[in-house]
């Protein structure tokens, strides 16, 4: 059971040029218990004690070349990478999951919706492992509503790494059945890295905090995400 | 050095841009088949030969101007530029 009366740990949300939904990241995370502070991507380090850092949903560089390419050339980029690489929690949502992707820290790749239509709805998810930093406070097989919001959402891998990451239970949420948006393989919705402490996905959890917006669901991601960090920031002191 | 490197979705990748394209040509009258939409850079490329400057634009397909998951590239060069 996680003491939630902890001090509230640090998570750095990134601020690339074209993010916009830092600050929707920030007050849900806020919310939840944490201490979230936008950070600006030219910063050369994150801040001392940052217990998780999330990449928000946006366009960052105007989605120029391929969407999340350029991101990674940022200097506060470089720290994220080597944050994650130190086991640090990092959360990629939207155009933070496909930031992720181009620099090489998640598998796969997110490619135009098989539509071509920019898509922005509630969808239907599937948790298929909670036996993760961002899906604690789920079950396994426990149904959530998110939306999502993209022209670009279809993840895709080939065949063999798709079967590999389905070996090794790296697909965490899927599009429920029948209810994929944007064509992607495998209904995949969020993959985990191998080490498990990096997680993308195209649904939008900030977006799904209060029952005003029509879900809570997405607090069960966030949630989960700042009880984890609560213990990892335990670790510092 | 001048150069122009062609992006271009992977064969079997869908190209849902590609079949967009197709689709409004065949609306027009025109008789298409398998359209596929890419991407083209042009660019100078400061380098001591032309091997050297192949080598360098390869290494930026891998790096950046591609992504080998889904894409494929061609490089051509043009010395006279």
């Amino acid at each position: 059971m996680t003491d939630r009366s902890a001090p509230a740990p640090l998570i750095a949300v990134v601020v690339f040029p074209g993010s916009n939904d830092d600050r929707d990241a920030q007050l849900a995370l806020e919310g939840l218990g944490a201490h979230a502070v936008r950070v600006w991507h030219t910063d050369a380090a994150l801040p001392g004690r940052t217990a998780a850092v999330v990449l928000p949903g946006g366009f960052s560089y105007g989605d120029y070349l391929r969407c999340g390419a350029l991101a990674r050339f940022s200097p506060l980029m470089q720290a994220v990478t080597r944050f994650a690489g130190d086991g640090g929690l990092v959360l990629g949502i939207c155009n933070g999951f496909q930031i992720l992707t181009e620099a090489g820290l998640l598998p796969g790749v997110l490619r135009p919706n098989e539509s071509l239509s920019f898509v922005c709805r509630d969808v239907p998810l599937v948790v298929e492992r909670a036996d993760t930093p961002f899906t604690s406070r789920c079950e396994d097989g426990q149904g959530l509503t998110i939306p999502v919001k993209h022209g670009e959402g279809c993840w895709f891998a080939e065949a063999d790494l798709v079967g590999e990451l389905e070996e090794s239970r790296q697909v965490v949420v899927r599009y429920a059945s029948g209810a994929n948006p944007n064509g992607a393989v495998a209904d995949v919705a969020g993959v985990v890295n191998a080490d498990g402490n990096v997680f993308g996905l195209m649904p939008h959890p900030e977006h799904a905090v209060d029952a005003l917006l029509g879900s809570t669901d997405g607090a069960l991601i966030l949630g989960s995400l700042v009880d984890a960090a609560r213990l990892s920031a335990v670790a510092f002191v | 050095m001048r150069a122009t490197v062609l992006v271009r979705p992977k064969a079997g990748i869908l190209d849902p841009q590609g079949q967009a394209v197709e689709t409004s040509l065949r609306h027009l009258g025109f008789a298409v088949d398998d359209a596929r939409v890419g991407r083209l850079v042009d660019l100078d490329v400061d380098a001591s030969d032309a091997a050297d400057a192949r080598a360098q634009l390869e290494r930026m397909c891998e790096q950046l101007l591609a992504n080998p998951l889904i894409e494929s590239y061609e490089i051509e060069l043009r010395e006279d530029g």
